[in-house]
């Protein structure tokens, strides 16, 4: 393709990604570099049906003539990025002059906010991820083995996990383990432990929410690799029947090394989702035990009062900043794959 | 001409049938919280407005996040706002509210005056109910087992051990312990009972970290242990449906939780056999462990003044409906004129007569609160000591207090 014919071919999706993608990104990289104005407080007089009292107000007409001056607030650097709500770079030199041992400081890390929402994003992301490549080939090959009069039926319901909407199927699951539910009674029947519930413990709901992500992306795996099944050539595996090959080797020593590309995608492709790992959460009323990241934005911006753009800017650009580290490998070894290719 | 004289015709008649106010100019679009008492008050607010009115409302129980974007917004998503004295605070932040003393003078001939809510002089809101946590019991239960009514949280986990060990229920306790909001309201209440104060006297300095703040911590904690397992996902509405399923026997939940509970649905045995009782006081201190609250309404400043006059008449209309409070005597502590309290007022009004602190309206308030659930749980798990959670309270609220300005 000539480069005129590529640029006015890639033009339009190139405009509308820098509109809807660099543009925003670039807008909440530009907000978390900024935090509000100073809040200039008064007392005044308050008074309410329970009496009236002194308290402190934020002065409007001062404040309104501050936010006028600068409406994007006070400039701080990377002050909000290094502050105690995210990479808290202080408290973790702190940490490390008291600590006992390497135990203890990890505890102590653990302990700050956005090192423990790191910790269960990446212990989600690592945990459903290979199985969720590794089911997804086990589902596709078994779909790929049966009769083509059950197979449309069969593939509508592996994929049915995908199409239902993230927060509706958390929301059933979470219904159905609780201490009542079909699930979490039975449980409790079978392990003959009546007071056991999934919700109450922090390793129990991590598990919860681990089995949940690999219920819901397993489709998206064996999806991608049933359509790479259909391109596996057929000639090497007739070569290999006659030459005695059991069904285990075939797949190992052809169909493998044939969708082996799709598998770095999938990976790919699971391990960007899952680090924005968020709906289960809500869904599972998770927040008490198990935060990420994406949990972290959500609670600046909706769950207080004041919206806290700044920190939620700052967290986003880190979680950018964390897909971008967790790709880097898989993407140099694309690159490689694609250079020695040539 | 002659659709002037059906318009006056049709106004006479109106007015005879509906306490109407018969609003024809401007939009009424209201934001609400989701729960039974307003809904009551919005059929009353729709009614007065008239047929010929543009009555919208959107109830939520996510308005409080809701509110600001909505409010902000020039002209406003929602021309009136039901407040309460913990969700006026961001709005009279941002100067998001308009003062209301012409529209009182104008059409507040029907109101008390404690029903206006004025900061610097001046009417933001006007409060139309009252409302508190109070404890909540179960009569037979609490009989069968002598257990006279608990005056104390110590008394209340004397009885919820009493009932668990009598074999009776597993978790007797019920409390909206959900984490977020919730759990952190349980923090404000006990903390409050203790004769705590949240921040250094005239400054946004957090100063929660001392014994009472741990003493507050602790009786959480016994509480939770005597409560559902699940209690980090326990919101109220989950408290309320715990208590009609006879799973609990005594718990800590909102006056106007007897909307639901002492209605004709559900379990007729159950709602017998509840009782109310005035918020238990803590740790051998005088004031009720409890916040008292108020729900009133409010007019967005970004809109037009036709509107602002529409919602604030067809809200005043309920607002002052001595009629609607004494037809609902039980659904609120209604703070209206004429207003007969019911049964259900007792825990409300006791909360208010013990001298229970009002729930702070102070700007950073919002931010501490919001800062205390996520440490809270840590601590509740046993996996911090409770002055290294209040520590840690108050690092993660300063960051925040910080970035927003007050600090």
């Amino acid at each position: 393709m000539p480069h005129k014919t590529f640029f006015w071919f890639f033009f339009p999706s190139g405009l509308a990604m820098i509109l809807f993608i660099g543009l925003p990104i670039f807008s909440s990289f530009f907000q978390s570099l900024h935090i509000e104005t100073e809040q200039i407080l008064i007392e005044v007089e308050t008074c309410d049906p329970f009496g009236c009292e002194m308290e402190m107000q934020v002065d409007q007409e001062a404040t309104g003539l501050l936010r006028e001056e600068s409406p994007l607030g006070r400039f701080n650097g990377f002050g909000t990025y290094l502050d105690r709500n995210h990479l808290a770079f202080e408290d973790l030199g702190a940490g490390w002059e008291i600590k006992t041992s390497i135990r203890n400081f990890l505890s102590i890390v653990l302990n700050l906010p956005f090192y423990k929402s790191l910790l269960f994003t990446l212990t989600f992301c690592f945990s459903v991820t290979p199985v969720v490549v590794c089911l997804g080939f086990i589902v596709a090959l078994s779909v790929n083995a049966l009769a083509k009069s059950i197979k449309g039926p069969v593939i509508f319901g592996t994929i049915l996990p995908m199409i239902v909407t993230p927060l509706i199927g958390s929301l059933v699951l979470f219904w159905m383990i609780d201490a009542q539910g079909i699930l979490g009674a039975t449980l409790q029947k079978i392990l003959d432990d009546p007071n056991l519930s999934l919700k109450a413990s922090k390793n129990l709901t991590w598990i919860t929410l681990i089995i949940y992500g690999i219920w819901h992306n397993t489709p998206f795996a064996f999806v991608v690799f049933y359509a790479a099944f259909q391109t596996v050539p057929q000639d090497p595996i007739e070569a290999a029947i006659i030459d005695g090959a059991s069904r285990f080797q075939r797949v190992r020593y052809i169909v493998l090394p044939h969708v082996y590309p799709v598998a770095t995608f999938i990976a790919l492709i699971c391990l960007m989702d899952n680090f924005r790992v968020f709906e289960p959460i809500i869904g599972f009323s998770a927040e008490g035990v198990a935060q990420s990241l994406s949990w972290m934005i959500y609670k600046d911006l909706r769950n207080e009062t004041l919206m806290l753009f700044g920190s939620a800017g700052a967290t986003s650009m880190l979680t950018i900043l964390g897909v971008a580290i967790l790709l880097t490998p898989v993407l140099i070894r694309t690159w490689k794959e694609f250079r020695t290719d040539r | 001409m002659k659709n002037f004289f059906y318009a006056i015709l049709f106004s006479l008649v109106s007015t005879g049938v509906y306490a109407s106010c018969n609003i024809t100019n401007g939009t009424i679009n209201i934001l609400a919280n989701e729960f039974a008492t307003l809904r009551i008050l919005m059929e009353e607010a729709k009614e007065c407005a008239g047929p010929g009115a543009d009555f919208s409302v959107t109830h939520s129980v996510d308005h409080q996040k809701l509110q600001g974007p909505a409010l902000e917004a020039n002209p406003s998503e929602f021309t009136a706002k039901i407040v309460t004295n913990g969700s006026i605070t961001p709005l009279m932040n941002a100067g998001l509210l308009r003062p209301l003393d012409d529209l009182v003078a104008k059409y507040g001939q029907n109101l008390q005056k404690s029903q206006l809510i004025t900061f610097d002089g001046k009417v933001y809101a006007v409060a139309f109910m009252a409302n508190a946590q109070h404890l909540w019991y179960r009569e037979s239960v609490f009989n069968e087992l002598g257990i006279a009514v608990p005056t104390t949280y110590e008394e209340v986990i004397a009885a919820a051990e009493k009932i668990r060990a009598s074999g009776k229920m597993q978790n007797p306790y019920g409390g909206a312990f959900k984490a977020g909001w919730n759990l952190s309201q349980e923090f404000v209440n006990m903390y409050l009972g203790h004769g705590g104060e949240f921040f250094k006297p005239g400054t946004a300095e957090p100063s929660i970290n001392n014994a009472k703040g741990v003493a507050a911590l602790n009786v959480i904690k016994k509480l939770t242990e005597l409560s559902n397992p699940d209690f980090l996902t326990h919101d109220t509405n989950a408290t309320k449906i715990e208590w009609e399923s006879g799973n609990v026997a005594v718990m800590n939940l909102w006056g106007s939780g007897a909307a639901t509970l002492l209605d004709d649905e559900g379990d007729q045995a159950i709602k017998a056999d509840t009782r109310l009782a005035p918020p238990p006081t803590v740790g051998g201190g005088s004031n009720a462990a409890t916040t008292l609250w108020w729900d009133g309404l409010a007019i967005a400043k970004n809109t037009s003044d036709e509107n602002a006059e529409a919602s604030f008449r067809a809200l005043v209309g309920a607002a002052s409906s001595t009629e609607m409070a004494n037809a609902n005597p039980n659904a609120a502590v209604w703070l209206i004129k004429g207003y007969t309290p019911g049964d259900a007022a007792i825990g409300v009004l006791a909360a208010a007569q013990m001298g229970a602190t009002p729930y702070p309206s102070i700007p950073h308030m919002g931010l501490l609160h919001g800062a205390l659930s996520t440490e809270m749980v840590e601590f509740l798990q046993g996996n911090e000591s409770a002055e290294k959670a209040l520590a840690d309270v108050e690092a993660a609220y300063r960051a925040k207090a910080t970035e927003q300005g007050f600090l």
